[in-house]
């Protein structure tokens, strides 16, 4: 028994703890993608939040009229590999939230293309989420979500959805896209929640 | 975002499916074209493979894989046409 403890302590102390269980870290920033980018200009673009009451909408220069913030945030893909310290700017979900009254407390975001993904509400305010336009000090680049993405760093990558338009409010949890084909309904990082 | 042909689907699935999927006939839900899936659309991601339709663009099926198991799913194929080998006279 002491044996085993000896171990795990002593990778534990090699291992930098900002990594959950399974992870690699990666200086690269991989690509994932489920279809064709998007071209999505941002004369055209708009973003939605619909409850049960109507619906709260941006365009571009509206949503650039918001608090701005800067985001410096580990982030986690189901695919094993994870970037420390990345640095996003974007607006925050509770700045988005803050005159949105709703009851329902899911959360289906939308993507330009087509893509879904499910989120708790709780798990998208306070401080925890943003529809982030940059990464790095630069505009977000179409292949990484741009012109801007949803960025939940808590949760696997694949909930952070690109080419973002909109969040519909639901009553229940229901699975959006690779929820529906395979990966966890929630996707915590750090309880390794990758598949059903 | 490179898309490949649905020729790349005959590896992965193979060790699904006892006949070759790849000449296999679907027929997209979405805009109701029959095409063999060589002729479908696949993105590849290490997240998994998304089949899209050649003629609407519409997802037809997902492959995801992990260690120890897979998912395939076929949420916008309504019927599969499978060739059967000639009857022997
Ligand atoms: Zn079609």
């Amino acid at each position: 028994m002491s044996f085993i403890t000896r171990g795990f302590s002593g990778r534990s102390r090699e291992r930098d703890d900002r990594l959950p269980p399974g992870q690699t870290l990666v200086h690269d920033f991989p690509v994932l993608s489920a279809g064709p980018t998007p071209d999505v200009d941002t004369a055209d673009w708009e973003f939605t939040i619909r409850t049960e009451s109507g619906e709260h909408r941006w365009s571009w220069d509206e949503f650039m009229a918001l608090d701005i913030e800067d985001v410096s945030t580990d982030i986690h893909c189901v695919t094993h590999w994870s970037k420390l310290g990345t640095s996003w700017r974007g607006v925050s979900l509770d700045t988005l939230f803050a005159d949105v009254e709703t009851e329902q407390e899911y959360v289906m975001a939308h993507s330009y293309g087509g893509y879904t993904t499910n989120i708790p509400l709780d798990e998208l305010l306070d401080g925890k989420a943003w529809i982030a336009f940059e990464f790095d000090g630069e505009p977000l680049d179409p292949e990484h979500g741009g012109p801007a993405r949803l960025l939940v760093p808590a949760l696997y990558f694949w909930k952070s959805a690109k080419w973002v338009r909109g969040l519909e409010m639901m009553d229940q949890d229901e699975p959006g896209f690779w929820e529906q084909n395979g990966y966890h309904l929630h996707g915590d990082p750090w309880k390794e929640e990758r598949y059903w | 975002m490179q898309h490949l042909d649905g020729n790349s689907l005959a590896g992965p699935l193979a060790e699904f499916f006892a006949f070759d999927v790849t000449t296999a006939r679907a027929r997209c839900n979405g805009c109701g074209e029959v095409a063999e899936l060589a002729r479908a659309m696949v993105y590849r991601s290490d997240a998994g493979a998304v089949v899209r339709c050649g003629s609407c663009g519409q997802v037809l099926a997902t492959l995801v894989e992990s260690e120890d198991r897979a998912w395939i799913g076929f949420s916008g194929v309504s019927t599969i046409e499978v060739r059967r080998a000639p009857a022997s006279s």
